[in-house]
C-alpha cells in the first residue's frame, strides 16, 4: 500500500448529504423528470466496521453503492474516502482512491466474465493498478485464492466450472487483491443457498478481522443483518427512516417501516416474531412520491401532518428516526 | 382419505452422461386442506417432483411411479387429455419468476379468462365478471381496469396476485405454490403469503409450499418435508421439526440459520455442497457433508422409516438411542 494508512480512530468512510438524482426521459417533447434515488444520507464508516444498509427494491442503497464505490458521482453532499475528499480530486487521485474501495456483487453469475480463468479475473485488478510482474502477480492471486478457501488447480478453471457459492468466493478474492480499506457487498449471499449462504458469511467475517476491513453491507434480510452488522440505517424511497446501533435497532425498532420490515421477516423462533402489522400495499414509484413522509402511504400511524410535512431525521435515545410520531408508536 | 397420495414417484433424464435422477423414489400423501412445506436447496429435486405432480415435466425427462393417486384419479391409468383436465382446474401450480411465468403480449384479464374458459367454457361476459371477481378476492385495488392491464404494467407483487387468481380460477382442491415469494421484497412477500393462507383456510384448499426459507416454513405449513439430493430425508410435523430435528442435514440447516447464532462471530456450516445428479455418492447422499457419518453409511442406503413420530432416512437420528 502506498502512502500513510489512515490511524485506526480516523473514519474510512464520511458521507455528509450525499444525494442523487437521475434526469429520466419522460417523452420526446417533455421535460425530463427528476428522480432522487438517493436523497441526503449521512453515515461514517470506521475500520473493522460493518455498516449494514438495509431497504428493499427501489430504496436507493444500490445507487449509494455506485456512489460510495466511485462508478457515480453525488449530484451533492461530500465523501470523505481514506480521509480524502472525492468531489475535489483529481483524475489521478480519483484512480488511486479507486484502490482503497471495492464491491462484492449479488449475483455470481453475472459479475465473472465467462470468457476469463480464475486466474486473468483475480490478476486483472494487478496489471491495471500495479506495475507487478506477471509472475508476481500469479503469485498474490493463488494465496488470495487460498484464503478464500480455492485450491491452487482452480486457477486455470472459468467461472461456469464453480458452484454460486464458489463463484462467490472468487469474486470476493477479486475484491480483495488490493487490499482495500472498504468493500461494498451489495447483497452478497441472498443468490447462495442457506448451507453455502453460512459458509460466505463465515469467510466475510475472518477477512474483516484479517484485513481490518470496512464493509458497506447491504442487505434486505434482517437476519443476516443481525449476524454481521454493528451499525444499521435503514432506507426508504432514496432517504435515511432509521439509523442507529444493531442493538437499538433491532431491540427497539422506532419507525413503522422497521417494524414493518420486522414484522414481515419470517422467522424460525417464535421469540423473535413480532405481531404481524399488516403493511398496506407495494413501494411507490421513486418518480412519483408522496408528498411530506415517504412512508405515510403505507403507514397505519399516519395523519395529515405526515402529508404536509417531511419529518427530519432526528436523535432519540441514541438513534436517528424519520418520523413525527417516533416516541409515541 | 388422503387428496393426494403419491409412492415411488422418480423422474430421470437420460442424458449423454447417462440416466440422471433428480428425483428419487418420493412417497407423501397430502391431506384436504393441509399446508404441507417442502424445504430443500437448489437441486433438492423439490420442484421436479412437483413439476411431475402437474405433469409438466418434458422430454427428455421421464416420470415413473408405483402409486399416483388424486381426489379418487388414478393419475397413473389416466390418459393425457383426461390428465390435462385435473391439471389446472382441481390441481393448481404458481411459480417462482411472475414475470416470467405471464404472457407479455396479453392483458393478464385475458389470460386469467383462458384458464377460466379451458376448464369451464362459458361466455365472454360471464368469463370477464368471474374475472374481475377472481382479482378482487386476490387483493388487486381497481379490478375492472387493472383487467386489461399488461404485465409489465404491475409490479411484481401484483403479478404473482394475477398468478394465484389464475390458479384459483379453477377452484382448486391442492396448490402447488413453488418459492411464491423468493423473487419479491420483503413486505410484499408477507402480504403474499398471507394472501395464500387466507385463500387456503376460507376455501379448505390443500396448499404445498416449496421453498428454501425456513422461516417461510415456520410460520405457514403445519408439516414440512425435507428434500436432500433428489430423496425425501425427514418427515415431520413443523414444531417438532424446528425443536428436534431427527436428520442431520436437517439440524445442519437449522443450525446454519443466522438467527439461531446470536452474537456468534462464526455460523456453523455444512462442509461441502450438494452433490450433483452425475455424482451421487453410494451410501447415505449426506455421508460426506455428515459430522455423524461412519462406515455404514457409505456402504449402505438408509430408507425412510417411522422414528419418533417422524419419517427419517439416516441409520443414526438424532435425539433417539440410536443416535451415534
Amino acid at each position: 500500500m502506498n502512502g500513510e494508512p489512515p490511524s485506526a480512530s480516523e473514519p474510512v468512510v464520511v458521507a455528509q448529504r450525499l444525494s442523487k438524482v437521475y434526469r429520466v426521459s419522460s417523452g420526446p417533447f417533455a421535460k425530463p423528470a427528476e428522480l432522487h434515488a438517493v436523497a441526503d444520507v449521512s453515515f461514517t464508516l470506521a475500520r473493522g466496521k460493518t455498516l449494514a444498509v438495509v431497504g428493499e427494491s427501489g430504496c436507493g442503497k444500490s445507487t449509494l453503492a455506485r456512489m460510495i464505490t466511485l462508478i457515480e458521482k453525488p449530484t451533492a453532499g461530500s465523501l470523505r474516502l481514506v480521509g480524502q475528499e472525492t468531489a475535489t480530486a483529481s483524475m489521478a487521485e480519483t484512480k488511486a482512491l479507486r484502490r482503497h474501495v471495492q464491491i462484492v456483487f449479488q449475483d455470481p453469475y453475472g459479475s465473472l466474465n465467462p470468457r476469463h480463468k480464475i486466474g486473468t479475473i483475480l490478476t486483472e485488478p494487478l496489471v491495471i493498478n500495479t506495475d507487478l510482474g506477471a509472475a508476481e502477480r500469479a503469485e498474490q492471486a493463488r494465496a488470495m485464492m487460498a484464503r478464500v478457501g480455492l485450491r491452487p488447480e482452480h486457477y486455470g478453471r472459468f467461472p461456469h466450472m464453480f458452484s454460486g457459492g464458489q463463484r462467490q468466493r472468487i469474486a470476493i478474492a477479486r475484491a480483495l487483491m488490493l487490499h482495500p480499506d472498504i468493500v461494498v457487498t451489495d447483497e452478497p449471499v441472498s443468490a447462495l443457498d442457506l448451507s453455502i449462504q453460512a459458509q460466505v458469511l463465515n469467510l466475510l467475517m475472518d477477512l474483516q478481522q484479517e484485513f481490518g476491513l470496512a464493509y458497506l453491507f447491504i442487505s434486505h434480510a434482517l437476519s443476516v443483518v443481525r449476524h454481521v452488522a454493528d451499525e444499521v440505517m435503514v432506507m426508504y424511497l432514496g432517504r435515511v427512516v432509521e439509523q442507529g446501533s444493531k442493538e437499538t435497532i433491532f431491540a427497539h425498532p422506532r419507525h413503522p417501516y422497521t417494524r414493518a420490515l420486522h414484522a414481515s421477516t419470517p422467522f424460525v423462533d417464535q421469540a423473535l416474531r413480532s405481531r404481524r402489522e399488516p403493511v398496506i400495499g407495494e413501494p411507490p414509484s421513486p418518480l412519483d412520491p408522496p408528498s411530506g413522509c415517504g412512508f405515510r402511504t403505507r403507514c397505519r400511524h399516519a395523519t395529515e401532518r405526515c402529508a404536509m410535512e417531511r419529518p427530519e431525521l432526528r436523535p432519540i435515545n441514541g438513534q436517528l428516526v424519520a418520523c413525527h410520531y417516533a416516541e409515541t408508536i | 382419505m388422503a387428496l393426494l397420495e403419491i409412492e415411488d414417484l422418480s423422474v430421470s433424464f437420460v442424458t449423454a452422461r447417462g440416466r440422471l435422477r433428480a428425483v428419487d423414489a418420493v412417497t407423501f400423501a397430502v391431506e384436504p386442506g393441509e399446508v404441507l412445506g417442502v424445504v430443500g436447496e437448489s437441486g433438492s429435486g423439490k420442484s421436479v417432483s412437483m413439476l411431475a405432480l402437474m405433469g409438466l415435466v418434458a422430454a427428455p425427462g421421464e416420470v415413473s411411479a408405483r402409486r399416483m393417486q388424486f381426489g379418487g384419479h388414478d393419475l397413473l391409468a389416466i390418459g393425457p387429455r383426461e390428465r390435462r383436465r385435473i391439471a389446472g382446474k382441481d390441481m393448481a401450480m404458481i411459480f417462482q419468476e411472475p414475470m416470467t411465468s405471464l404472457n407479455p403480449c396479453f392483458t393478464v384479464g385475458h389470460q386469467i379468462g383462458e384458464a377460466i374458459e379451458v376448464h369451464f367454457g362459458k361466455g365472454r361476459r360471464e368469463r370477464r365478471h368471474r374475472t374481475v371477481e377472481l382479482l378482487e378476492l386476490v387483493g388487486i385495488p381497481a379490478p375492472e381496469s387493472r383487467i386489461d392491464s399488461y404485465p409489465h404494467q404491475l409490479s411484481g407483487g401484483m403479478n404473482q396476485r394475477v398468478m394465484i387468481a389464475m390458479a384459483l380460477a379453477g377452484n382448486p382442491r391442492l396448490l402447488l405454490a413453488d418459492e411464491p415469494t423468493t423473487a419479491l421484497d420483503v413486505t410484499v412477500q408477507a402480504q403474499i403469503l398471507d394472501l395464500l393462507l387466507k385463500i387456503q383456510r376460507e376455501r379448505d384448499m390443500a396448499l404445498v409450499l416449496i421453498t428454501h426459507d425456513m422461516g417461510v416454513i415456520a410460520e405457514t405449513a403445519s408439516r414440512v418435508m425435507v428434500m436432500y439430493a433428489g430423496q425425501i430425508v425427514e418427515e415431520q410435523s413443523t414444531q417438532s421439526l424446528l425443536a428436534t430435528p431427527r436428520h442431520p442435514y436437517t439440524a445442519a440447516l437449522l443450525d446454519a440459520l443466522p438467527e439461531r447464532s446470536p452474537g456468534a462471530a462464526r455460523l456453523p456450516t455444512i462442509p461441502g455442497m450438494v452433490p450433483g445428479l452425475d455424482a451421487r455418492p453410494s451410501g447415505c447422499l449426506f455421508h460426506p457433508r455428515c459430522h455423524f457419518a461412519d462406515r455404514r453409511c457409505g456402504s449402505e442406503h438408509p430408507e425412510l422409516r417411522p422414528v419418533a413420530g417422524s419419517q427419517v432416512r439416516c441409520h443414526y437420528p438424532l435425539g433417539t438411542a440410536e443416535a451415534r
